[in-house]
Order: structure tokens, then sequence, then C-alpha cells
């Protein structure tokens, strides 16, 4: 499983509708961004795992558009199982996302063919 | 304390210029380093053909060291243009520190020149896209150097008008520099008007985009003494690197500054109390505040309170960026060079009206990528060796 090119398998799994990551049973690490070798380590033991998909916002800023475009919230959320990741927090105004927020994965279709990874609050879930 | 393998006082900087900053139409970026080598190198009666050491980044040439030298037509033994960040040219004269120690070689010139504002108008890059970051299109480097901004914020109670006040100082040294680009008044309500680009940075937050270039010259201290007066010695330096994007930077209030200011305070025997004058790499308002906290000037979470009431504008308690910085001064795509230049030459005692009285210790500080990679470079007058 862990030989299966790692950028290629992430978003063929969110193709099929799953956010999966990785996680080195070695070390018990969960792991953003998919890689070959875990971090540190080196270990050589990555699988694919799914996270619970909640989270916690770490850091947010607001893109300014030119309206009537609407501003777009860039955050880092810190997933519940410990890695980052950059997305955005949708289904709320981009000025209400905090620091802080609770939040839960959804998958959305990207800017090209690719599905990404997108937050919305977790109340609103 | 442990001791540190530092060749401290060993290597000197014998020259140091800029040529261009701000707008220099109709040169290539290497036309423009050349002539800041020239000119660093004349200061100690050299010429191109004494360097044996040359570190150089161009802003878009992978090869860049490899141009540069033939376009000075010499055959260097070491040539070095790793590239990590604005940070290079601190690490550079680490490196260059212990080549010269070492005896591998006898003079080294670091050198930059970006010709991007005249040329394209745009930040010259050659930055690959983070396959994991980039469906997200944030506006880099602003929305990075914003989400650490917005952390401080939250963190910290760091304020608008806190980062408001990075901006003003820089300015009000630029109005002192007649090499600065941006020498208009700046005031309070004007930077709180200016428009957000990524919040919480507003465009005043941001570095210009400039030309300009620079260089300088180091050999042994020894030989610097009979080329020269008074040449500024290296008494420290030292690099770290945390990251790449900004997504996995551990805590986006720590930079790695902490580290390599460390080692080089470390290396130089001296501490944050001990230095006359800063230049860190100020690409962002809310840089200036992260280097005085993690080079030790104030504690974690106070730069912000800090810099209030002018503190380290004119008359205030601490000389920051005095020659206005990346924020007014120029900022060329890679800005770590251009606060060695200043820090020596405020050693040297050449800044007119910007002059910091009777400075012994410097310190140099060099950003690179997003907050990754950080070096420190401190420098002192011949009497600190």
């Amino acid at each position: 499983m862990t030989q299966a090119p790692p950028t290629a398998t992430y978003f063929q799994h969110l193709a099929e509708g799953r956010f999966m990551i990785q996680r080195s049973p070695s070390t018990g690490e969960w792991v953003f961004y998919p890689r070959m070798v875990a971090p540190v380590s080196g270990a050589n033991d990555l699988e694919w795992v799914e996270p619970s998909g909640l989270g916690t916002v770490y850091a947010v800023t607001v893109k300014r558009a030119k309206p009537p475009a609407p501003n777009v919230s860039i955050a880092i959320v810190e997933l519940d199982e410990g890695p980052r990741m950059m997305s955005h927090v949708q289904g709320i105004e981009a000025d209400q996302v905090r620091i802080g927020m609770r939040v839960r994965a959804r998958i959305v279709d990207g800017l090209d063919d690719n599905k990404i990874v997108v937050f919305e609050p977790e109340a609103a879930a | 304390m442990t001791s540190s393998p530092f060749p401290r006082g060993k290597v000197s900087i014998v020259g140091a210029t800029t040529f261009g900053q701000g707008r220099a139409p109709g040169f290539q970026s290497s036309d423009l380093a050349a002539i800041a080598a020239r000119d660093a190198l004349a200061q100690a009666g050299l010429t191109p053909a004494d360097v044996d050491g040359l570190f150089f980044c161009h802003p878009t040439d992978t090869f860049g060291g490899l141009s540069f030298a033939q376009y000075l037509g010499i055959h260097p033994t070491i040539t070095d243009n790793s590239r990590v960040g604005g940070s290079a040219f601190q690490a550079y004269v680490e490196q260059a520190t212990f080549l010269l120690d070492a005896g591998l070689i006898d003079v080294a010139l670091i050198a930059f020149g970006n010709n991007q504002a005249t040329a394209t108008g745009k930040l010259a890059t050659t930055i690959y896209p983070m396959t994991y970051e980039a469906p997200y299109k944030p506006i880099n480097p602003v929305s990075s150097y914003a989400l650490a901004a917005a952390r401080h914020m939250h963190q910290y109670g760091t304020t608008q008008e806190q980062l408001g006040e990075v901006a003003l100082a820089a300015r009000s040294w630029a109005q002192m520099n007649p090499e600065a680009f941006k020498r208009d008044p700046l005031d309070m309500e004007t930077y709180m008007a200016s428009r957000t680009v990524s919040s919480p940075l507003k465009v005043l937050d941001c570095c210009l985009v400039t030309d300009g270039a620079a260089a300088i010259v180091l050999t042994r201290t020894d030989r610097a003494r009979d080329l020269i007066a008074r040449p500024v010695a290296v008494l420290g330096a030292a690099s770290a690197t945390t990251h790449r994007e900004i997504s996995w930077m551990e805590d986006l209030t720590v930079t790695a500054a902490k580290d390599s200011g460390a080692r080089a305070y470390a290396a130089a025997g001296v501490t944050a109390s001990d230095i006359d004058v800063v230049q860190v790499y100020d690409a962002f308002t809310i840089n200036t505040i992260l280097f005085l906290e993690d080079l030790g000037f104030c504690p974690k979470g106070e730069g912000g309170r800090f810099v209030e009431g002018g503190a380290i504008a004119p008359g205030g308690r601490l000389p920051v960026n005095t020659n206005g910085g990346g924020l007014s001064c120029c900022h060329p795509g890679m800005y770590g060079l251009f606060t060695l230049v200043e820090a020596i030459r405020q050693l040297r005692g050449e800044c007119g009206t910007r002059q910091v009285t009777d400075p012994h210790l410097a310190i140099a500080h060099g950003n690179g990528g997003v907050l990754s990679s950080q070096a420190t470079v401190i420098l002192g007058s011949p009497e600190t060796i």
C-alpha cells in the first residue's frame, strides 16, 4: 500500500469521496501531507487511514476580493489526529471564521479536475 | 555555556555597498550586482581578479553563481548559489567565514542584484507551487505572513496599530536615508485606512517591490587590517531552517531566529542587551515584531507592546532598520544582504543624519521563505575583537 505514489493516491481517494491521510504504526504519528517516507523517523510503514474529519482552526486570514466577489478565508486547520493543513472554512462569512473554531471536513470540487478538502463549522454540519 | 566552533573575529568585512535601490531602468540583474561588487571591492583596493570565493543569488537563474563568475571573468575555487530565501546572505557570511578561516579561500564576495521592478513590476520568483496549499489560492507570500500575524494577535493581543508602529518607524528612518525609495511622510491614520490585502495585513504592512543590488567583501582579519583602516569584524553567525510552507510551521509565533540568534550570540559572546543597532528582514511588519522577540530584545509575545510609541523609530529606545528596511527603503525580492550593508555602514559611521551614536555591535538578521529559514550575523567594530 505504501508503494503507491502518495500524491496520486490522496487525490484518488478524494475522487472516490474519501478523505484519507497517512499514519505510521511504528511511531503512532498521523501524517499530512502524503509521503513515501515517514517524517523524522524515516519509517517505511506509512499506511492510509481515515481521520475523524474534525479539527480546530489554528490560524486564519481573509483574502480581500474586489466586490461583488466574496472575501475568502484561508485557514490552517489542525486535525484532531494532529497534522495541520491549509484549507477554506465555508458555510459561514469569511470574516466570521475564528481561531479555535471547531470544524468538520467536507469534499468539494477544486480548481482543476481534483477534489479538495474544505471545512465548515462543526455546529452547522 | 558550550563553546562555539565559530571563528570569532577571524574574518572581517572590507567592502560593502548598494546600487540602484528603488528603480534602475534598463539594467539586467547581473549588471546591478556587478556594479555593487565592483564598488565594494574597490573600497578595499581589490578587483574581481582577487575573488576566489563567490557567493551569489540571482532572482531567477538556477545557475546564477556560474553566470556571475563568468560575468566577472573569474574562476572561483568556491562558488555557492544556494538558495534558502532572503536569509541566504547571512548563511553565506557564516559559511564564507569558516572557509576563509580554514584557508580554503582568501577573498569572499557576496553579491545580489534584481531588476524586477523595472523589468516586470512584480516579485521575480521561481518558487514551486505546493500541491497541498495551491488549491486554496493563498496570496503568497502575504497570506502566509498574515496567518502568522493573526496567530500572534490571537495569542498575545498584538494589535493592528502595533503592526502600524513598525511601518511608521521604518518610514521615519527612510526619510533620513537618501537611498530609500519611499520617503513621503506616513501617519497612523493613513496606515489604518490603507487597503487590507490578506487580513490582518494591509498594503502598508508589506515590503516594497523594487530593483536593487548589494555586495560585501570578506577576508581574514589580519589581511583586512592591511587593506582598510577600520574593517568590520564578523563575531558570530548561525542559521536554522524549520519548514517551507506556513502550514507546516510548528508554532506560528516562534521562528527559527530563536535558534540562529542564540547560536550567533554564543559565538560572539554577547547578548541582545549589548547590541547597539538592529537590522532585521522586515518583509512584513509582523516580521520585525517576531524577530525582536526571537532575538531576545523583548520577551515572547511582547513585541507589539515593545514597538509602541516610536520605540524603534529615530530617537526611540532601540534603533531598528535604520535604512528604512524592506518596508520603506528597498525590497528587490531578497533583502537579507541589505540588512548586512546597513549594519556595516552604521559600524563604519557612514549613515549621515540617521547615524546611530558610536555603535560597536550590530545584528543583521535574514529571513527566508515564509518565516522558514533564519540566519543571524553579529558584527562588531575593530575594538570588539
